[in-house]
C-alpha cells in the first residue's frame, strides 16, 4: 500500500514534469528551430523546392518536384532512376525498400528481369547494366544513379531528343558530384537536374 | 561501387571529429551530474514540478521516480495517439488501434523507437513533434541518469543507498546537454537539406507531366534527437534512408557521429565521476574494440557481397541508396544496432548474409558497444562486475571493484541483469514461431523468415528500434508481443542496476589490495571483451546458426 502510494506520488510528479517538457521540447523548440530554419535558409526548410528550368523556389505551385527527391521518368527521352518500391513507385506517402532479403528467389528473378529491359532498352550488353540500376533503394526515392547507370542512357537520351550523344554526355558530366571533400560516400548523378537540363536544351 | 580508401578515409574522419569532441563533452557531462548549483531556469521547473532539487533519493525512491515518470509518458503517448485525429496539424490522420497506440507509446518512452507504422502515412505533426519528439527527449535523458545513479553508487561511500536525485539528473540532461546540442545541431541539419516546415502534403506536376505529392514536416528538429538520443524512430517509414532526413554523404556522417557522441562520452564522464579517469579510458576502449570490429565485419560484407541477389546484380545495392553506397551504409548499420538507435539509411532485411548477422550481433551483446546514451554504460558497467566476479573466483578472493565488494547479493542482481534481456528475446522469439499470429508476419520462409522474427524480438528487448521489415508486425500480435518485450527489456534491468548502484553506495569503500584486480589495465580490457562475447554468444549462437549463419552458409 504505502509504495503504491509512493509510486502516486511520484507519478503526479511525472504529470507536471512531462507537461513542462512538453511545452519546452514539443512546442517552443521545434517553433524555435523552424522559425530560425526558415528564417535564414528558407529554400532548404521548404524542402528544396525547383523548378522545371532546375531553378530554386520555395512555392509548391512553380515546382516539380524536390532536389533531393527522385521521381518517375519512365519516358524514352527521359534519364531513368532507379527502381522504386515506395508504393506504385516513387511515391512520398509510402516510402521504403523492398525489404527482400539476400536469397530471395523473388528477388534474383526481379533482378534478372531488369537486367533484360535495361538491356533490351539501351541496346547493350546484359553483363555492362550495372547493380543501381537493377536494385530499389531504401527509400524508394532515391534522386540518384551510378555515373555508369548514367552513362548507359545517353545514347537513347539524345536519339530521343534529337541531340548529340557529345551534348548530352556533356550534361551528364555537369551534373555528376564525385565524393564529398573526396570521400564521402559514393559519386552519383542528380537524375532530376539532369533531366531538366535536357530538356532545357531540347527546347 | 564502394572501394576501399574512401571507406577507411570516411571512418577516419569520423574517428578524428569523435576524438576531438568526446573528451571534453565527457568532462562537461562529469561537470553537469555533479555541480551543486541549480540554473535558474532549471529552479523554474523544479517548482513547477513540485519537488525538492537537494533531496538525495535512496534507490527505491528513484527507482520509482523513473517508473511513475515513464508510466505518465506511456499514457500520455497512448492518448495522443488515440486521440491524435482531434488535435491541431493532424494532417487527417486517423486514432491509432488500440494495440498500435500501446506500442507506440512503450516503444518511444523506453527509447526504442520501434515502429510498426508509417510516420508519413498515420502520423500528423503534432503527433510527431508533440508526442514523439519529447520523448525522444526525455527518454534519452531518463537512461543517461540511470546509468549516472549507477558511478554514483560506486563512487559514494556509506551513503546508505542513496544515489542522487531524479529529476535533478532528468532536467539536466534534457536542458543542458541534449536540448542546446539539438538546436545546433538541428540548424546543421537544415543547411544541408534536411527539411523544417509544417506543411501538409503537396501534390506538383513532375518534369515527365506526373505528379507526386511532397511530404513536409518539422523533421530537421526530430531527426537531430533522433540520433544524438540514439532514439531511431523516423520520421517517415524509410527513416535515414529518406532524403528529407539525411539527403546527402556529409548529413550521413554528421548522423552517424550524433550518434556515437554521448554513449562515447558517457564512457569517459564515468571515469571522471568515479574519481578515476582511466576507468572511463579503459570502458572506452572496449567499446570501440566491439565498435570496430563491427564496422569493419560490416563493410567487408557489404563490399563483398555474398549472396543470391548481390551476385545476380553484381552489387549489394538492394535497400541502399546510391549516395550512400555500400560503405556509407555499412558505418551507418554497424553504427545504429551497436549504439541501441535503431535509425536505418538503408533497408538492413537486404543486407548480405553475414551484414545481417552483424547487426543482430550488435543488439544481442545488449547494446554496449557503445550502446544507448545511458544504458550503454550501465550495460557495460554490470558486464564488468561480471570480468571481475570471474577474476576474483579465479584467484580464490572475494572480488572488489572500485573499492567495493562484490559478494553474493550483488552478483545475484548481476546475474539477473544479464538473463534479462536475453530471457525477453528467446521467450519472445519462441513464442513468435510456434503461433500462427507470429508466422503470418514473415516475407519469406526458411533461414531468413526466422531472421526476421528473431531481429524483431532482439530488436525490442534490447531497446533498439531498427527491423528486417519485411516482416510484417502492425498486427495485434506484434504490436502487443513487442510492446511487452520492450517494456521488459527496460525496467528489469533499470531495476536491478538501482539496486545494484544502491548497494554499493551503502557500502564503506575498502582500500585495494595485492589481490585486487586493476580495472584499468589492458588486461581487464582483454578480459572484459571477452566477457562480453563470452555471454552472448553462449546465449545465443544456437539461434544464429539456425538464422542467419544458416542463410549465409547456403
Amino acid at each position: 500500500m504505502e509504495s503504491l502510494f509512493t509510486l502516486g506520488r511520484h507519478t503526479l510528479a511525472g504529470v507536471r514534469a512531462l507537461l513542462v517538457l512538453t511545452l519546452l521540447l514539443g512546442v517552443a523548440y521545434p517553433l524555435a528551430v523552424t522559425g530560425v530554419a526558415r528564417a535564414a535558409f528558407d529554400w532548404r526548410a521548404s524542402g528544396s523546392l525547383v523548378t522545371a528550368d532546375g531553378g530554386r523556389t520555395t512555392s509548391y505551385d512553380d515546382a516539380v518536384g524536390s532536389a533531393l527527391i527522385g521521381q518517375a521518368s519512365s519516358g524514352p527521352e527521359w534519364f531513368h532512376p532507379r527502381p522504386s518500391a515506395a508504393g506504385e513507385g516513387w511515391d512520398p506517402l509510402a516510402t521504403g525498400g523492398s525489404n527482400l532479403g539476400p536469397q530471395s528467389a523473388e528477388l534474383v528473378a526481379t533482378i534478372e528481369e531488369r537486367r533484360a529491359a535495361v538491356a533490351a532498352e539501351e541496346g547493350v550488353d546484359p553483363a555492362d547494366v550495372p547493380a543501381d540500376a537493377l536494385t530499389a533503394s531504401a527509400s524508394g526515392l532515391d534522386p540518384h544513379v551510378s555515373p555508369a547507370y548514367a552513362a548507359l542512357q545517353v545514347p537513347r537520351v539524345a536519339r530521343e531528343n534529337g541531340l548529340s550523344e557529345a551534348q548530352v554526355a556533356g550534361l551528364v558530366e555537369e551534373h555528376t558530384d564525385g565524393r564529398t571533400l573526396g570521400f564521402l560516400g559514393e559519386p552519383r548523378v542528380d537524375v532530376l537536374a539532369l533531366n531538366s537540363a535536357v530538356a532545357a536544351l531540347r527546347d | 561501387m564502394s572501394s576501399l580508401v574512401p571507406a577507411l578515409l570516411q571512418v577516419a574522419a569520423l574517428v578524428a571529429l569523435l576524438a576531438l569532441t568526446v573528451p571534453p563533452l565527457a568532462r562537461y557531462l562529469a561537470h553537469v551530474y555533479s555541480a551543486p548549483r541549480h540554473l535558474a531556469p532549471e529552479r523554474v521547473v523544479y517548482r513547477a514540478v513540485g519537488v525538492d532539487p537537494d533531496a538525495d533519493q535512496h534507490w527505491r525512491s528513484y527507482l520509482t521516480s523513473v517508473l511513475g515518470f515513464s508510466l505518465v509518458g506511456v499514457l500520455a503517448l497512448y492518448a495522443f495517439g488515440r486521440l491524435q485525429q482531434h488535435l491541431p496539424l493532424s494532417l487527417a490522420m486517423e486514432a491509432l488501434p488500440a494495440d498500435g497506440a500501446f506500442n507506440t507509446a512503450v516503444s518511444f518512452v523506453t527509447n526504442t523507437n520501434w515502429q510498426w507504422y508509417s510516420g508519413e502515412a498515420a502520423l500528423g505533426h503534432l503527433m510527431q513533434m508533440t508526442g514523439l519528439t519529447v520523448q525522444n527527449f526525455v527518454s534519452a535523458a531518463v537512461g543517461m541518469a540511470v546509468a549516472v545513479a549507477l558511478a554514483r553508487g560506486l563512487a559514494r561511500s556509506g551513503a546508505q543507498g542513496r544515489v542522487g536525485n531524479f529529476w535533478v539528473d532528468l532536467v539536466r540532461g534534457v536542458l543542458r546537454v541534449l536540448l542546446p546540442i539539438s538546436v545546433l545541431g538541428a540548424l546543421v541539419l537544415v543547411v544541408l537539406g534536411v527539411v523544417q516546415n509544417f506543411d501538409a502534403p503537396q501534390v506538383v506536376g513532375t518534369l515527365a507531366d506526373g505528379s507526386q505529392t511532397l511530404t513536409g514536416g518539422p523533421v530537421a528538429s526530430q531527426e537531430v534527437i533522433k540520433e544524438l538520443g540514439t532514439n531511431g524512430g523516423g520520421f517517415y517509414n524509410a527513416n535515414s534512408s529518406h532524403p528529407f532526413e539525411n539527403p546527402s554523404p556529409l548529413s550521413n556522417l554528421v548522423e552517424v557521429y550524433l550518434i556515437l557522441l554521448i554513449p562515447l562520452a558517457m564512457a569517459l564522464a564515468f571515469g571522471r565521476l568515479v574519481g578515476d579517469r582511466r576507468q572511463g579510458r579503459a570502458v572506452l576502449a572496449v567499446m570501440s574494440i566491439l565498435l570496430a570490429t563491427s564496422i569493419g565485419l560490416l563493410t567487408w560484407a557489404e563490399m563483398a557481397a555474398p549472396g543470391a541477389a548481390p551476385a545476380a546484380a553484381g552489387g549489394a545495392m538492394e535497400g541502399k541508396e546510391v549516395r550512400f553506397g555500400e560503405a556509407g551504409s555499412a558505418l551507418f548499420a554497424a553504427t545504429t544496432t551497436g549504439t541501441s538507435t535503431g535509425a536505418v539509411n538503408s533497408m538492413h532485411d537486404s543486407l548480405t548474409a553475414p551484414g545481417g548477422l552483424v547487426t543482430l550481433f550488435n543488439m544481442q551483446l545488449g547494446e554496449i558497444a557503445p550502446g544507448g546514451v545511458g544504458s550503454g554504460l550501465y550495460g557495460m558497467l554490470m558486464l564488468a562486475a561480471v570480468t571481475v566476479f570471474l577474476s576474483g573466483l579465479m584467484v580464490g578472493r572475494t572480488p572488489e571493484w572500485l573499492g567495493k565488494k562484490i559478494g553474493q547479493r550483488e552478483m545475484v542482481l548481476v546475474a539477473l541483469y544479464v538473463l534479462a534481456t536475453p530471457a525477453v528475446v528467446l521467450v519472445g522469439t519462441a513464442l513468435a514461431i510456434s503461433t500462427d499470429a507470429g508466422l503470418a508476419g514473415q516475407q519469406e520462409s526458411g533461414a531468413h523468415g526466422l531472421s526476421e522474427v528473431l531481429y524483431a524480438v532482439t530488436s525490442a528487448g534490447n531497446n533498439n528500434g531498427s527491423a528486417f521489415a519485411g516482416l510484417t508486425t502492425g498486427t495485434p500480435f506484434y504490436n502487443t508481443l513487442l510492446g511487452v518485450c520492450m517494456l521488459a527489456g527496460l525496467f528489469l534491468p533499470i531495476v536491478f542496476v538501482l539496486a545494484l548502484a544502491g548497494r554499493f553506495a551503502a557500502q564503506h569503500r575498502v582500500p585495494a589490495g595485492a589481490g585486487t584486480l586493476p580495472t584499468h589495465k589492458p588486461l581487464f580490457v582483454i578480459l572484459l571483451t571477452g566477457v562480453a562475447l563470452v555471454v552472448v554468444g553462449l546465449t545465443f549462437v544456437p539461434v544464429l546458426a539456425l538464422a542467419p549463419i544458416a542463410e549465409a552458409l547456403q
